[in-house]
């Protein structure tokens, strides 16, 4: 197969796989759901998935496990003071930022 | 109760669209040096915002993999999002029309879902726009700056970055795991297990949340139910 007709084939695939999976249930289930179960297991969804996804993600998301650790304390902190999304990521960053330098500084 | 504004949704939108940046500037990078040409790239981006299907199907594509192997490798990955799909459309107001459903579905994300279906109120279209609005340019304008400056930064600011998509995702399950045991369950369960599975080479990232996220989400619903008529809190 050319090679140009195949990354688009691809790209057609996977934006088209993608895009099904997120409207089918946005526009079929037009009604609210009844059962208590269903209701509940959907509130806590995303809670699960982000969890999932952050941990253990996260420790791997810099250079070095350390700067990771030092970046996720400063998140948590800052999350559960309720600083906001903005802050919280940002400060994670710098977090990282410097327990880099210091790891450099120190050897 | 609060009626939410497209103003409301853009200010909610900029926090993920600055996380974005980094993530999507990091698949630019990644995309490129796999051999996909930055067009390619760009347009990956502007078709699927979803980090973790993307990467996997760059990598499929580098691999010469098959179109029924991308195709599952999406389904699998991204199934995830039929369970947000679900949960949001209990959310949705009487404005919310098929037309407004069939265009923001393309940019349902994990962060616009969590960010939306974190309010209080009954989402209206307006506020669903606003808040994609700025996520999903961020997102294909760090793929393009990543595939085409990426050799640029120095690498110390390309590794902090990195932890910035994960402080944010912090940001939004911490607050309410304080304040509801089941939500801190939830958290607790989903990252313990995510942890177990990680383990397994053989599971690829996009099973493993599908798998937590199904097993947390079910233990937490039969061990800690919500109150009867409760809509959110």
């Amino acid at each position: 197969m050319n090679n140009v007709v195949y990354l688009f084939a691809s790209i057609a695939v996977m934006a088209g796989v993608t895009y099904l999976i997120r409207v089918l249930p946005l526009a079929v289930f037009r009604r609210k759901i009844q059962s208590k179960f269903v209701l509940d297991f959907l509130y806590y969804v995303p809670y699960a998935v982000l969890a999932a996804m952050t941990i253990p993600a996260v420790f791997s998301s810099s250079n070095s496990l350390i700067s990771a650790a030092a970046g996720f304390i400063v998140a948590v902190v800052l999350s559960f003071f309720e600083r906001g999304l903005l802050l919280t990521a940002v400060s994670a960053c710098a977090g990282v930022f410097l327990a880099e330098l210091l790891l450099k500084a120190s050897g | 109760m609060k009626k939410l504004s497209f103003l409301n949704g853009l200010n909610d939108g900029i926090p993920i669209a600055l996380g974005y940046l980094s993530v999507s500037f990091t698949f630019g990078i990644t995309a490129v040096n796999m051999g996909i040409p930055p067009l390619a790239a760009i347009l990956i981006s502007l078709t699927n915002v979803t980090s973790a299907g993307q990467v996997a199907g760059i990598g499929i594509i580098a691999a010469g993999g098959s179109l029924a192997e991308m195709a599952a490798a999406q389904f699998i990955i991204n199934l995830r999002y039929s369970l947000m799909g679900l949960s949001l459309s209990q959310k949705l107001d009487g404005k919310y029309t098929l037309f407004h459903r069939i265009t923001t579905a393309f940019c349902i994300t994990d962060e616009v879902f969590a960010v939306a279906s974190g309010q209080t109120a009954d989402i209206p279209p307006r506020y669903m726009y606003g808040l994609q609005l700025l996520p999903y340019l961020f997102w294909s304008g760090g793929t393009a700056i990543g595939a085409f400056l990426g050799s640029v930064l120095p690498d110390a600011v390309k590794s902090a970055l990195g932890i910035a998509i994960y402080g944010m995702f912090l940001a939004i399950i911490i607050p309410p795991a304080k304040k509801s045991r089941g939500v801190l369950f939830t958290v607790l369960f989903a990252a313990g297990l995510s942890c177990c599975l990680a383990n397994f080479p053989a599971i690829s990232s996009g099973i493993s949340i599908i798998i937590c996220t199904i097993a947390a989400a079910c233990a937490a619903a039969l061990l800690f139910p919500r109150k009867e008529a409760v809509h959110d809190e």
